[in-house]
């Protein structure tokens, strides 16, 4: 007897298409996030609000609990960063979460930061 | 949980770059404290005819989304990793992953040195400090790091070091370099 070949579970891929989730845009309204900003929970979604949430969307009012940045949130769900990006602009307009963009300039300028980067690296 | 309010948590974002099939995906994954977050599609035959495998024909897969790794330096300070696609055709999202990097890493292999040009003007041209890894693949002539320099026709302090990306005590010592570079480079900027 030969066995049929099923198609399930992951190997029958997303049973949604990424870009169906958020209704095909490709864009987040507002400003785009950078993929290290840090992504809060501010709000906990109640009543209506919370009823038009989307499962992904509620995932990652969870993994915000505690920050986290756009690109381990993209890890978290396993999905294309550019997804990610469109369901965090929808959870910020609705002021569930913050997202704080770093500041590159004074990040890149601080001498004791790089310095604790490189012990830290040397200590791997 | 403690509000943060004194010590904002830092992020910071290192790049890894180089030609197609170069090293970028391993070197991350040496190093990173989490599987790497990438795309390897299998290259059909039609991408074999646009994706040049000359001297690499042993690779069978390539990066179309992006390699992203991350190593937590303490609580509060993590550096993220980002490999960018190898591709001429990924290009465009190059300017988003330097934006505010702290440095990059441009690998480059012996065997196919021109791969890594555009790298290095790309960083050149933006004033993003980098350094050169030459990755040691089996079989591939080994040059000394003055050869690569003059080739690559480098400034006299970007460092150029050999490495071999599938080790961890090597990617970790390309890192180092390389932060101990920005750090040169921002001293001596004032």
């Amino acid at each position: 007897m030969t066995e049929t070949p099923q198609w399930l579970d992951d190997a029958a891929g997303p049973v949604v298409r990424p870009y169906a989730l958020i209704r095909g845009r490709t864009r987040s309204s507002g400003d785009a996030f950078d993929l290290v900003a840090t992504v809060t929970v501010v709000g906990e979604p109640s009543g209506e609000a919370a009823g038009e949430l989307g499962p992904e969307q509620r995932l990652i009012l969870r993994a915000a609990r505690s920050p986290i940045s756009v690109a381990d949130v993209a890890v978290e769900l396993d999905l294309p960063i550019g997804v990610v990006r469109v369901l965090l602009g929808d959870l910020r307009d609705n002021g569930f979460i913050s997202v704080t963009s770093p500041s590159a300039a004074r990040q890149r300028s601080n001498e004791g930061i790089l310095k604790e980067v490189i012990n830290g690296l040397r200590a791997l | 949980m403690d509000s943060g309010l004194s010590d904002d948590p830092v992020a910071l974002k290192i790049l890894v770059a180089g030609g197609f099939g170069v090293g970028k995906t391993t070197l991350v994954g040496a190093i990173s404290e989490i599987k790497p977050l990438r795309t390897e599609e299998v290259l059909s035959e039609r991408g074999i005819g646009v994706d040049d495998i000359d001297g690499v024909e042993a690779k069978t897969t390539t990066t179309v989304a992006m390699d992203f790794g991350r190593i937590t330096i303490r609580d509060g300070l993590v550096v993220y990793l980002f490999g960018t696609p190898g591709q001429e055709r990924f290009w465009f999202m190059w300017d988003e992953l330097s934006y505010g990097a702290l440095g990059a890493v441009v690998i480059a292999d012996t065997r196919r040195l021109t791969d890594c040009f555009p790298s290095v003007d790309y960083f050149e041209q933006r004033g993003t400090p980098f350094v050169v890894a030459v990755n040691c693949f089996d079989g591939a002539a080994r040059h000394s790091v003055d050869d690569v320099r003059i080739a690559l026709d480098l400034d006299p302090d970007v460092p150029v070091l050999l490495c071999d990306v599938r080790r961890r005590s090597s990617a970790k010592e390309v890192m180092v370099t390389l932060v101990e570079h920005s750090l040169r480079t921002l001293t001596a900027t004032g």
